[in-house]
């Protein structure tokens, strides 16, 4: 219970006071004290309620010791009637985490923060996890959380759900902030690190939740779908020694059928809205890829054509390096290579590992064995994942 | 800003590494420091030689051996120029060192 609880009971308790840090710090309180009694008096009737009561006190001890009653003072009222009414009634707590997720993605906040702060408000995660995850120092990292929270309520950031015509834009922030926490766990498929295993899992829940909360939004579904369709190929990406496996030659039977299922089902209730979108998009290329399981091809010209769409909307330097790839498979390498050519004035591709390993691959198939060596090595240098790594230098070793 | 990755492992163990092994990590090392060269940010590195070799100096006595015993030892070290600690971990998560021991990254007084 407790973890489904914990981002409702946040939500519910921040929504009203605006203090997320306050909210948290009464929670964590509140859990404690049913740790110690639960045990002994048995598990209360209403186990949300009850939580929520204990919090509420606690809530307004910490006022009272702040002294700054005279404005919170409504609210805490407020609170105690909304509180009285559940705890009787049987009302279920309002779910109000989507608030709670669009005030952590609000644009006063600032974005590399907002993944780390879901984590945290949502689903309770200790400063010290996130920072691992995220490889900041864990001070580094409790600062920031702690900035943010402050930011919230001294800025006013409203705890709601955007109107329809700026919910588009503010929605897309929630759901980037989602995908960082999932793709963050999905760098290192065979859980090696500790830092990073759950993360994934973590992000696909994340994502469950908005898409249930939103069901009416196709790109909550679109970003499930890739989620699913990313996670169902997780055992496929490493090799029986833990080697590094590509997209391409792996067997499409060690693909999870159920997770690709469900994955094609979203992605069929989200494009029968006729609103497409960056995560649809994105979902629909690794629709295609998953068509393999039952085709046994790849779909190469439907693959570029969602790329096309994708740079089109987002002008991403990622994007075109993935639509140069697509496009080798179309129509050679030699296409691919001028394709990437037009990128490379671009200085961030001095740091970024797919741009070199996608040049390396198509350089070697093109024949020039010299500039695929140069363009394997830069990869390899700016790998982080030693199987990935392992991969590129048996590449390289092999090259003609 | 100027950063130290300082490369700590376990010298015994890496001695112990099959030909085909360390090999591959050398390799690795090669494509590091071109990948960090290429990027502009490399301003010198050195590898250290074996512990076994090193002394060290206590209250104006000669010590045999390092100025610490530990599992791991210090092996080496990256002076970049980058231009924040982020920056900094970004290319020390990339390290070789990282497949079998641990890197220190320190700013360094400018």
């Amino acid at each position: 219970m407790a973890r489904a609880s914990y981002g409702k009971l946040v939500a519910f308790l921040a929504a009203r006071t605006r203090d997320v840090a306050a909210a948290e710090d009464a929670l964590a309180e509140a859990f404690a004290s049913a740790l110690a009694e639960w045990p002994a008096r048995g598990i209360p009737r209403t186990p949300e309620a009850w939580l929520l009561t204990v919090a509420r006190r606690k809530l307004i001890d910490a006022g009272r010791r702040r002294q700054t009653s005279d404005e919170a003072a409504p609210t805490l009222a407020l609170l105690t009637d909304e509180l009285v009414d559940a705890a009787e009634g049987d009302a279920a707590i309002p779910d109000e985490r989507l608030r709670l997720m669009f005030a952590c993605a609000h644009p006063a906040i600032d974005e590399s923060v907002r993944a780390p702060l879901i984590l945290q408000t949502v689903l309770g995660f200790d400063a010290a996890t996130i920072a691992s995850a995220f490889l900041v120092a864990p001070a580094a990292m409790g600062q920031r959380l702690v900035r943010a929270k402050s930011r919230i309520r001294q800025a006013g950031i409203p705890f709601r759900v955007p109107e329809r015509e700026e919910l588009a834009e503010r929605l897309d922030a929630v759901l980037e902030a989602i995908y960082a926490v999932f793709t963050e766990g999905w760098a290192d498929p065979a859980g090696t690190q500790a830092r990073t295993r759950d993360l994934a899992e973590e992000g696909i829940w994340l994502g469950r939740l908005a898409a249930s909360l939103l069901p009416n939004e196709p790109e909550a579904l679109g970003l499930l779908a890739l989620m699913l369709h990313a996670d169902a190929r997780r055992e496929a990406r490493r090799g029986a020694q833990g080697e590094f496996v590509p997209l391409a030659t792996q067997d499409p039977a060690r693909w999870n059928a159920a997770l690709i299922d469900e994955a094609e089902e979203l992605l069929l209730s989200a494009s029968r809205m006729a609103r497409p979108g960056r995560f649809q998009l994105e979902a629909a290329v690794q629709s295609a890829h998953a068509a393999r399981r039952t085709s046994g091809r790849t779909d190469w010209a439907a693959i570029v054509q969602l790329y096309d769409a994708l740079l089109g909307m987002t002008r991403s330097v990622v994007v075109a390096i993935n639509r140069a790839v697509a496009l080798a498979e179309l129509r050679g390498p030699g296409e691919g290579l001028a394709a990437l050519d037009r990128l490379q004035d671009d200085a961030r591709l001095a740091q970024y590992q797919p741009y070199w390993a996608a040049r390396a691959a198509l350089l070697a198939r093109a024949g020039d064995a010299a500039g695929a060596a140069e363009a394997y090595q830069r990869a390899i240098g700016l790998e982080s994942d030693p199987a990935v790594r392992a991969f590129l230098q048996n590449e390289l070793l092999h090259l003609a | 800003m100027q950063v130290l990755l300082l490369m700590y492992q376990d010298e015994k163990a890496i001695q112990k590494l099959p030909r085909e092994e360390f090999g591959r990590i050398h390799g690795a090392f090669v494509a590091y420091v071109d990948a960090l060269k290429k990027a502009g940010v490399l301003l010198a590195n050195q590898g250290l030689g074996p512990t076994a070799k090193a002394r060290t100096v206590r209250e104006a006595t000669v010590l045999d051996g390092p100025f610490a015993e530990t599992k791991e030892q210090l092996a080496g070290y990256f002076l970049l120029d980058v231009p924040d600690m982020e920056a900094a971990l970004a290319w020390a998560k990339r390290h070789p060192t990282l497949a079998h021991g641990a890197v220190e990254v320190r700013p360094v007084w400018t």
